[in-house]
């Protein structure tokens, strides 16, 4: 693809099945009813001059460029705001519009400045395009009167400028920040000539206001005033490539534009079914990281991790790993050996990474990082629904009547659907938020949450049940819902549970600390409000009973009936880009691909008859597990593809001890990370910009990733994308594996997987993007599922008895840590830490309540250690009520911080997903780093010595 | 295989089961640790005492032992 913008249709698409028909300059056009002149006229291939109008938000009417006449309608409006009707013949260019229109020109251009050739946006610039449009050729007015040619440029984000002196003050960014991301950040100062764009209040630069850096505004500036510092510096791009973003599991698609071989831009694609052309911090402009200066692009080895690393090409490095790993494995046996995938890697990657270990290894040893998050949602929703995923997509929320969001905190880990979900809350939607912390969706502009249960932490089980016995209690139970569609026995079993007076709200608010009424009028608002979704993420995983509080969620659902169609459901937002993905990959020791157990005899032998080996029957070791046989000798070599397990589990002392138990570990990343300082063989990484596969967002949607640039891990072209070492590392363990693209594994995993039956990248490059299950039943996708009967046959209630949580709170220990994310950082923050994102939070803080601070006499901005009974750490303190009294709150993006040194070896029942969101800690002043920091400190440093290789004579 | 991990573990499971009757409880408990266990995580609480489990983690551990032993991996 060349570079070219893409097309802007002026005003958003109009949804109405009824069409009208319209002559526009004589031509026949037949639109949706609500479309607007100005949009008909550009589906009909035309183009009507516009400035202040963009297909991303409603129409404005205020740059009078657009002007169009129309018989029998006098004057000239707006083509933008006028909408079509049957029979409406328009005129596009008359000598009157032509007049009106190059006189509008000549005004705004009398206060812009002529430097197009030096500008940099010359030749992308839509005022630019407009004068010429209109054929613009003098300004009668000339260019001495009073302007804004001198205003200076606001550099203060890190990622694009504002330059006022461009500034036609057409308002599309200020609409942007207030219809696409909802922050409200921007407006117009001032009246008449005095107007200007102004981020927050009056002594506000762009960085200090409350902007969110999401891009919208920068994309929807038809100047240079907002643009982003790289077209400054670099240019305008050459060509382009429509991928997926590699952060969260929103899944945007965007355009990654170039020159020559260096990223420009990456700039949101319109097309894009999950961001529908938006964008955040993190996926818009954080991917500096790809070229970072600690970017590791050759293989190392070392015999034993007190060594220093040594360069080694790429056959070394796999001749040394091979040989370590088949003399492990004929010591130990193949339960020695095992891997971890990642969720950041793609489906193809993921799924080789499995392939190796079970056909390879010959162990079911492998895992992924949806141990530590998401494992619960697979194992709570196929055992009441049947399908280890999210119910809806996306766009489900638009029909949503009442937004129920628990223990997920989407303006900040999944934005661009947390603006989605905000947009809908604008439109009406009522909003209720179960969280111990006043997330910004609890009270934002515009939004409000009607109820917010800021329950004790580790209560989700009692809080859920409570609002079930509401719900029977009251009689508010959807029961010709329940008689059809679930298993009426399990659902009177459940329904006699949950109505057992110790389950009342009042009974148990001694417990959650979320008063009766408040619990009460949650419960019947979810119940009656009309379509009710509920969206939730690790706040309700991470816990001892993370499982059973997703059977919990799942009960409520079914009891009213939410599920089965748009604007419902049962809604897990997944954490990273492809943990959906991963996980239908094949990637739980227990289970192939499509999520079918490993004990099945006729799954196995359609895997064992397509790869010639024989699989093991019995399921392998989870992570945790893992780290305990490894301490315990059984388990000798692991092999981790795109993931930490050293920084992002919990239990930091453990999972040390485990990694430095092992004769082999074999990193395979793009940096040195925290895991490498016990790693014997550390294999370069690629980005998701220098691959071809799929990534499968949130709502099950499988979406094309394409290679925009080659692998950095080798010279001229000779780099390896992640699959290719894999396949590398397989064939020097002997395998003999013959993959030419990613095309043909995709080919091999809709041959072994019924879900992806009718998945190929040439179907996903026709259709864009596909939601599975893709078969037979369902050959472009499904949507939403559960439609007409539960994947599992009947709908299962399961009883789920709030047994609170062993780590308990006491003298030592009097208050709750729970940990989290921010907006500007990623997960261990490898690759955020890694851009200009740092200048948003550069470190980890630790939120605590006044009252609790002033018991301790810690101020803002203190040093303080936060100790558990596990480990401690010191860092800041921010003093603040969005916590309650007795919570305390941290991120664990930096690896100085390690919040995870605190948390400790509990975990979910069912899974064995840690319990990160409960540690008892005391919270007490500090002046330095705790023993761990500096012990740890000096570690990384010993542990990440290199010595290079000579350079070829 | 750390035993007190095992252990704990085992009866995590129980009780989050002990909602059912008692005979379900422990079928339960049985199957869940059949298919989420490794087979030396299995070995090794089935060669364990059982008096330092739940009752119900403990008959689902003698329903384990009553089961063939998977076969052993070969190197």
């Amino acid at each position: 693809m060349g570079y070219e913008p893409q097309a802007d249709f002026g005003t958003p698409e109009a949804h109405s099945e009824t069409q009208v028909t319209l002559r526009i300059d004589g031509r026949g056009v037949t639109v949706p009813l609500g479309t607007s002149v100005m949009r008909a006229a550009a589906l009909a291939g035309g183009s009507i001059p516009k400035l202040c109008a963009t297909d991303n938000v409603a129409a404005f009417g205020s740059c009078r460029l657009c002007l169009v006449e129309v018989d029998g309608i006098r004057g000239t409006p707006a083509s933008c705001t006028t909408p079509v009707a049957e029979g409406m013949v328009v005129h596009t260019q008359t000598p009157r519009l032509e007049k009106l229109r190059r006189g509008v020109m000549e005004l705004y251009i009398s206060d812009h400045p002529l430097d197009c050739l030096t500008c940099s946006a010359n030749n992308d610039c839509e005022l630019q395009d407009a004068a010429a449009q209109v054929g613009l050729r003098d300004v009668r007015y000339g260019y001495q009167g009073d302007n804004h040619l001198g205003l200076p440029t606001d550099s203060s984000n890190p990622y694009f400028d504002f330059d006022p002196s461009k500034c036609i003050v057409c308002s599309r960014c200020v609409r942007a920040c207030e219809e696409v991301q909802g922050t409200f950040a921007l407006t117009i100062d001032g009246r008449g000539f005095a107007s200007t764009v102004s981020a927050g209040q009056s002594a506000d630069d762009f960085l200090s206001s409350e902007c969110v850096s999401c891009g919208a505004c920068v994309q929807a500036c038809p100047t240079a005033t907002l643009s982003e510092k790289t077209i400054r510096e670099i240019g305008k791009p050459e060509r382009s490539v429509v991928t997926t973003c590699g952060y969260c599991g929103v899944g945007c698609t965007f355009r990654a534009e170039m020159r020559g071989e260096q990223l420009v831009r990456m700039v949101p694609w319109k097309d894009g079914k999950a961001n529908h052309g938006h964008s955040c911090v993190k996926g818009r402009f954080a991917w500096g990281y790809a070229n970072h200066k600690d970017r590791i692009t050759t293989p190392m080895i070392r015999e034993s991790i007190d060594q220093p690393w040594r360069e080694v090409s790429w056959d070394e490095a796999l001749a040394f790993t091979a040989e370590r790993l088949n003399a492990i494995r004929a010591e130990s046996g193949p339960g020695a050996l095992g891997g971890i995938t990642s969720s950041r890697c793609t489906n193809e990657e993921t799924f080789l990474v499995q392939k190796l270990v079970r056909a390879g290894f010959g162990s079911n040893n492998v895992d992924t990082c949806a141990r530590v998050c998401h494992s619960p949602t697979g194992y709570g929703l196929k055992t009441t629904f049947g399908t280890s995923a999210g119910t809806q997509d996306f766009d489900s929320v638009r029909d949503a009547d009442v937004i129920l969001v628990i223990g997920a905190n989407p303006t900040d880990a999944h934005p661009v659907f947390g603006s989605a979900m905000k947009r809908r809350i604008r439109e009406g939607a009522k909003l209720i938020v179960i969280d111990p912390r006043r997330i910004d969706l609890v009270r934002s502009p515009h939004v409000r949450a009607a109820h917010h249960l800021a329950l004790q932490p580790g209560t989700n089980v009692a809080v859920l049940t409570a609002m079930a016995h509401v719900i029977v209690t009251e009689g508010l139970a959807d029961e010709a819902f329940i008689r059809e569609r679930c298993d009426l026995d399990e659902y009177q079993d459940w329904a006699r549970f949950v109505s057992d007076p110790r389950h009342s709200p009042e009974t148990l608010e001694a417990v959650t600390r979320v008063p009766a009424g408040e619990l009460r009028a949650a419960a019947r608002l979810y119940a009656t409000g009309g379509n009710s979704a509920i969206y939730y993420g690790l706040g309700v995983t991470e816990h001892s009973q993370g499982s059973s509080t997703v059977m919990a969620i799942a009960n409520l659902a079914m009891a009213t009936g939410n599920i089965g169609r748009s604007g419902v459901g049962v809604n897990p937002l997944r954490g990273q880009n492809n943990v959906q993905g991963s996980c239908d990959m094949g990637s739980f020791p227990h289970e192939l691909s499509g999520y079918r157990h490993i004990s099945d005899t006729a799954t196995r032998q359609v895997f064992e008859k397509d790869w010639g080996v024989v699989l093991d029957p019995e399921p392998g070791l989870r992570i945790p597990n893992m780290l305990d046989a490894a301490i315990d000798g059984s388990f000798r070599a692991i092999y981790i593809q795109g993931e930490d397990i050293l920084q992002s589990d919990p239990d930091t002392k453990h999972v040390a001890a485990g990694l430095a138990a092992m004769d082999c570990v074999i990193v395979h990343d793009l940096f040195l990370n925290e895991t490498a300082n016990y790693a014997h063989v550390f294999l370069p990484g690629s980005t998701f910009l220098e691959k071809t596969g799929t990534f499968t967002n949130a709502e099950r949607r499988i979406q094309m990733v394409r290679k925009v640039m080659e692998p950095a891990n080798g010279p001229n072209g000779q780099g390896m994308a992640d699959w290719e070492v894999t396949q590398a590392l397989a064939n020097a363990m002997g395998l003999g594996w013959t993959y030419t693209d990613t095309g043909e594994v995709m080919d091999e995993i809709a041959r072994l997987t019924p879900s992806f039956a009718g998945v190929s990248h040439a179907r996903l490059d026709a259709d864009g993007s596909l939601q599975w299950p893709v078969n037979d039943a369902a050959p472009n996708g499904t949507p939403i599922v559960h439609q007409d009967g539960f994947v599992r046959g009947k709908g299962k209630f399961v009883v789920t008895e709030y047994i609170p949580t062993d780590e308990k709170t006491g003298p030592r220990f009097p208050l709750l840590l729970t940990t989290g994310r921010i907006l500007s950082q990623y997960n261990v923050g490898a690759q955020t830490r890694r851009t200009a994102n740092t200048v948003w939070h550069g470190e980890d803080v630790l939120e605590m309540h006044p009252t609790d601070a002033e018991n301790r006499g810690l101020s803002h901005g203190d040093w303080v250690r936060l100790a558990s009974r596990k480990g401690e750490t010191t860092l800041r303190l921010d003093v603040t009520d969005r916590v309650a009294p007795g919570v305390v709150y941290t991120t664990f993006h930096h690896p100085e911080t390690q919040a995870n040194v605190v948390t400790t070896e509990f975990s979910d029942w069912a899974t064995n997903c840690p319990e990160y969101k409960v540690t008892a800690v005391q919270v007490t002043p500090s002046n330095g780093p705790s023993d761990w920091q500096a012990d740890y400190a000096e570690l990384s440093r010993r542990a990440r010595r290199v010595v290079h290789a000579e350079p070829a004579a | 295989m750390n035993i007190d991990t095992l252990r704990y573990m085992a009866d995590q499971i129980a009780r989050n089961f002990a909602t059912m009757e008692q005979g379900d409880a422990v079928a339960a408990t049985a199957e869940h640790i059949t298919l989420f266990w490794d087979p030396r995580m299995k070995a090794t609480i089935v060669a364990s005492d059982r008096a330092a489990l739940s009752p119900i983690a403990a008959a689902a551990v003698d329903m384990l032992a009553a089961q063939p032993a998977p076969a052993a991996l070969q190197p």
